[in-house]
């Protein structure tokens, strides 16, 4: 059963009476990749955690269309700096199905297999605190998308990563779109952002300024702080 | 390799276990230090087919250990204490098996001159008067029993002693060691002395005057006060113990050439 | 430096002569401290894993009982456990006081708050490096304190070789808990107690070296046996 439409109302989270994100109103019909966009502390992380559960919403609703249990099920999440657990690449793979009672052998196929996808297959049996920094980011994308959820969101997961490991992430989250994950990304690396986005999502001081298309957004967009955005000039 | 390791580990485990009689007796430490627990339990085993554990403490924590019930008899030396522990029911009766005796130790050259005093009182007021070092157990034992009526017979207070007069509290061993360490006087049981290894420059100046021997007494604890003890096996060790081969063995046995014990129970 | 010489050459006769009375000490030992450590283990590990794990209202207060009892003195262990299992005490009809069992409550109960507390530290850490993305994966909280105690293993296991220091040396409880019985309760710890009280140092010193030799043996094998684990792994 699908998650989608998401419904946000009024959506905020606060800590000792500061208000971090919010009120936020959003529909997500779910398909194909929605951008975060905004300058620094501008909310994308907190933004991105409230909606996945992590952070505690202090106000408003989030609806998703099936039952909230299903929903947490159906996601997973990416960091900006990748969290490895102290064990072989196989075994940081195999974690997320096995914690949901996948067997042994049925959670190692699938680990092969996105071990391949993402171009880690020969260093399945390396401890995964000693991969590169581009080879850890992949790592944990495939662990994310090997439960195959629905959402998947991504904190700025190619911020660290040098051009060449920037392309190979980008291409398996391509891939994952098609394969009909809806991702919620965001990034402030516009370049990244032309090349990824469905739609765009631009904040600024916690809430949500434009919600566009990809092709809106870029070609001219409403308010007059996205358009000194794209134009690269420093936004407050 | 490993195979072989949880292999020993399980050996650990499987260890002990002997089916046979067993019980368990207090006894004081001055008793154990002589050796002669090690002629008579290996005697008692085959005799018996019963093992005797002993649990080596101080008279005043046998007794409290035999009015808790946690031990089945003990053998103790002191006699005002015992006939308490009878009186208040702890135990059925008290049974006199044997005596050894207490001595003076104190440094080679006796610097309070005890060697020539006429009897233990003597002895005691020659160490308090040129306040010698002198070390006292000072655990409420048997010994340290012995010692404080040896002072007050003397006309003599411990309470009021000065730096001199060091109260360990602790075993007879522990007490010997301290006052091979300071070159002290001591009152210590024959058999402990004989049997202690770290003499230094110490010596036995007096001993003999009848108050300084020390009877030893069994006394089975009550079975009407606590039904698990095993009193069928403490009453059959009491009669072994009051035999004629106890009487051999313990008449018999000797350290460095010396007579330790006088039996002296009544049949 | 003669009772030292006389020491090291009684330590090498024990062990060439394997006097039996010796390996039946020694064995005990090793039998009451490696019981101890084992259910001390399995007692402290999972505890401090949900300390770890878990946000409740007196954490902070259990951690620091945890922390103030590591330095629980041995002796008043060894009185509580003795009046509790005397048999004029709580537990009496059990009749465990003068056992190895006795002796292995006792240490059970010295080396809990040790291993706990040391644990404590290192899955706390390696907690907050786990925390997001345990969270984000919803697992359960059970599932939380396997992943902390089974990534953490090799920390674990120097908590629990701490605790094994400590149980194996340790003489305060087991002496008022065990009674020093000979061929019953009597444990390398306390027979050198007891050979020190009867002046015998050349004994027990031996019986002293053979016990630091064994506590380092034990020490080696448990780290070898955890790298074996390690490099079949990696």
């Amino acid at each position: 059963m699908s998650m989608f439409p998401l419904k946000v109302r009024g959506a905020q989270t606060a800590r000792r009476g500061k208000v971090l994100v919010g009120p936020v109103d959003l529909d997500l019909r779910g398909a194909g990749t929605t951008v975060v966009m905004g300058p620094n502390g501008s909310g994308k992380t907190t933004l991105l955690r409230l909606l996945h559960g992590a952070a505690r919403l202090t106000a408003g609703q989030i609806e998703w269309a099936c039952d909230e249990v299903q929903a947490r099920r159906d996601q997973a999440f990416v960091f900006q700096r990748p969290v490895m657990l102290r064990r072989s690449v196989l075994e940081n793979l195999m974690y997320p199905l096995r914690m949901r009672g996948v067997a042994r052998p049925a959670a190692l196929v699938a680990a092969e297999r996105w071990a391949v996808r993402v171009g880690l297959d020969a260093m399945l049996s390396r401890r995964a605190t000693h991969l590169s920094g581009g080879e850890q980011q992949k790592l944990a994308l495939a662990r994310a998308m090997i439960t195959k959820p629905q959402l998947l969101f991504l904190d700025e997961p190619t911020a660290a990563l040098d051009g060449r490991a920037t392309r190979e992430v980008e291409a398996v989250l391509r891939a994952a779109r098609d394969g009909g994950t809806h991702l919620i990304l965001s990034t402030h690396d516009l370049g990244q952002a032309r090349r990824l986005a469905d739609e765009v999502l631009f904040l600024l001081h916690g809430s949500v300024r434009e919600h566009a298309s990809a092709q809106e957004f870029f070609n001219g967009p409403e308010c007059p702080q996205a358009r000194a955005f794209l134009r690269g000039d420093i936004v407050e | 390799m490993k195979r072989m390791i949880y292999a020993a580990a399980l050996m650990v485990w499987a260890g002990g276990a002997v089916a046979q009689d067993v019980m368990r007796m207090a006894v004081t430490t001055s008793f154990h230090n002589s050796g002669l627990a090690d002629v008579l339990l290996p005697v008692i085993a085959q005799d018996l087919d019963l093992e005797v554990q002993l649990l080596v403490v101080g008279t005043g924590q046998a007794l409290k250990l035999g009015q808790a019930g946690d031990v089945d008899a003990i053998l103790v030396h002191s006699r005002s204490a015992e006939e308490a522990f009878v009186e208040e029911g702890y135990g059925p009766h008290r049974r006199e098996i044997m005596y050894n005796d207490f001595v003076f130790i104190g440094p080679d050259d006796d610097p309070a001159r005890i060697s020539e005093a006429k009897n233990a009182a003597g002895a005691l007021q020659a160490i308090a008067q040129t306040e010698a070092v002198f070390v006292s157990r000072g655990d409420d034992s048997g010994t340290h029993k012995k010692e404080l009526s040896l002072w007050r017979a003397a006309a003599e207070e411990p309470a009021e002693f000065g730096s001199w007069y060091k109260a360990v509290g602790a075993g007879m061993g522990a007490a010997l060691n301290t006052a091979s360490g300071l070159d002290a006087y001591i009152l210590s049981d024959r058999a402990s002395w004989l049997n202690f290894g770290n003499k230094g420059d110490l010596a036995i100046l007096f001993s003999g005057d009848p108050v300084l021997f020390n009877q030893y007494a069994y006394l089975p604890v009550s079975a009407t006060r606590h039904p698990h003890v095993k009193a069928e096996l403490a009453e059959k060790l009491e009669g072994w113990l009051t035999s004629a081969r106890a009487a051999e063995l313990i008449n018999g046995y000797t350290v460095s050439g010396e007579t330790l014990f006088s039996f002296n129970a009544k049949p | 430096m003669g009772d030292l010489w006389a020491g090291l050459s009684e330590a090498f006769r024990l062990l060439v002569t394997l006097d039996s009375d010796l390996v039946e000490i020694t064995l005990r030992s090793l039998q009451v401290t490696l019981s101890a450590l084992l259910i001390g283990s399995a007692i402290a590990l999972p505890l401090a894993s949900f300390l770890a794990v878990r946000r409740f209202r007196w954490r902070r207060g259990v951690i620091a009982i945890l922390n103030a009892l590591m330095g629980l003195p041995p002796v008043v262990v060894g009185l509580v456990v003795y009046v509790i299992l005397s048999r004029s005490g709580p537990l009496g009809v059990l009749g465990l006081l003068f056992t190895p069992t006795a002796m292995i409550i006792a240490q059970v109960i010295i080396i809990v708050p040790l291993i706990a507390s040391i644990a404590h530290q290192s899955l706390r850490d390696l907690w907050s490096e786990y925390h997001d993305l345990l969270i984000s994966m919803n697992v359960t909280q059970g599932q939380k304190m396997r992943t902390l105690l089974w990534d953490a293993r090799r920390a674990l296991l120097t908590a629990s070789l701490a605790g094994f220091g400590r149980a194996i040396g340790e003489v305060g409880a087991i002496m008022i808990v065990g009674g020093n019985i000979d061929h019953a309760t009597r444990v390398l710890t306390t027979a050198i107690a007891l050979e020190t009280g009867k002046g015998d140092f050349a004994l027990a010193l031996g019986l002293g070296i053979i016990l630091v030799g064994l506590a380092i043996a034990v020490n080696l094998c448990i780290h070898w046996l955890g790298r074996t684990e390690q490099e079949g792994r990696w």
